[in-house]
């Protein structure tokens, strides 16, 4: 796909790993989004108090072409859900997404016909986030733990990112 | 109280053909009036210049699942005039339907979609009969008794539409 496609085999590909998983992970933006609310812990976590700009994660973008992280804040609705897989289908590779709260990660107490039952029924969650609601602390710890899971990561997975996907649509539908 | 509320007075006078039921709970009337003669007994309380129910606060159902009729279309009015609510109620077999009254309160017109998307029950010359809170397409009425809370399809993968 890109200069990782020729880069692969060769010794430069570590470094350049590092690099850009260093320029990713201290600069992720996540799209303004929340279900319910759970939503409002993810604001509160912008504010003075807990300052997710600490970590780099301050820039939520109203469109998701400019985001790369989807925080999934609140009850995820059957009638909601084609709109949330849309706006994620929208943001553009690399891109993440935590499960934020129990209704996010299993539905939470609301085993009903309207619900869906976690949001890793439609979308690949990265990290999950349980309480009801979980405090900010536990959005900046996700948002760590992401970072680690970005460093780890390296640009020759990324090349057939689109196979991937397709490969994760074909398991779930 | 229930005999000598005004309005339940004057329904019983202007439709003695009606067999109207009155109970009082906690002060509260209760009417229970036979469904062909919903929409002209609303019509006569809104319209009726010592009543003037003009306020129509909640229109919803109720389902009685194993007794005979099934449902229950309960509105809740409210008349600024007297200070006073009245609560009416009609019962409703299963695929019968009811008249709306839409063309009395325009409230109605989404109160009654709503009972239409839970409980399946249609009303008549409504003019937009469509779902309300579940979306195109859904198969059944969840707030029937006799609706599972799962849904049917609770085991099997969510797969939305996109």
């Amino acid at each position: 796909m890109g200069i990782e496609t020729y880069l692969e085999k060769t010794p430069l590909m570590p470094g350049l790993d590092w690099v850009v998983n260093w320029g990713r992970k201290y600069s992720i933006w996540p799209v303004t989004f929340g279900l319910a609310c759970c939503a409002l812990e993810m604001i509160v976590t912008s504010s003075g108090t807990w300052d997710i700009s600490r970590f780099g994660s301050e820039v939520f973008r109203p469109s998701p072409r400019q985001a790369d992280l989807m925080i999934v804040a609140g009850t995820l609705t059957k009638k909601m859900a084609p709109m949330v897989k849309r706006i994620h289908e929208q943001m553009p590779e690399p891109k993440w997404v935590i499960a934020y709260g129990a209704c996010a990660c299993s539905g939470g107490i609301f085993k009903t016909y309207n619900v869906v039952q976690g949001v890793d029924q439609i979308l690949p969650v990265d990290v999950y986030v349980p309480g009801c609601p979980p405090r900010p602390e536990t959005l900046l710890t996700a948002i760590i733990e992401l970072q680690k899971k970005i460093g780890k990561e390296t640009l020759a997975d990324r090349k057939n990112v689109r196979f991937i996907r397709e490969e994760i649509d074909e398991r779930i539908g | 109280m229930a005999e000598v509320h005004p309005a339940v007075k004057k329904i019983q006078g202007k439709f003695p053909s009606s067999a109207i039921e009155a109970t009082t709970f906690r002060e509260e009337v209760n009417v229970i009036v036979p469904k062909k003669d919903i929409f002209e007994i609303c019509r006569f309380l809104y319209a009726d210049p010592d009543l003037q129910y003009h306020m129509l606060t909640d229109l919803c159902g109720v389902d009685h699942f194993p007794q005979s009729p099934r449902f229950e279309v309960v509105y809740l009015l409210y008349s600024f005039k007297a200070n006073d609510q009245l609560r009416l109620k009609t019962r409703v077999g299963e695929g019968e339907s009811v008249k709306s009254v839409e063309s009395i309160w325009k409230s109605a017109n989404w109160l009654e979609r709503e009972v239409y998307d839970l409980f399946g029950i249609p009303f008549e010359n409504h003019p937009d009969l469509r779902r309300i809170l579940l979306w195109d397409g859904y198969e059944g009425h969840p707030l029937r008794k006799d609706f599972p809370v799962e849904g049917p399809d609770f085991d099997k993968p969510f797969v939305p539409e996109v």
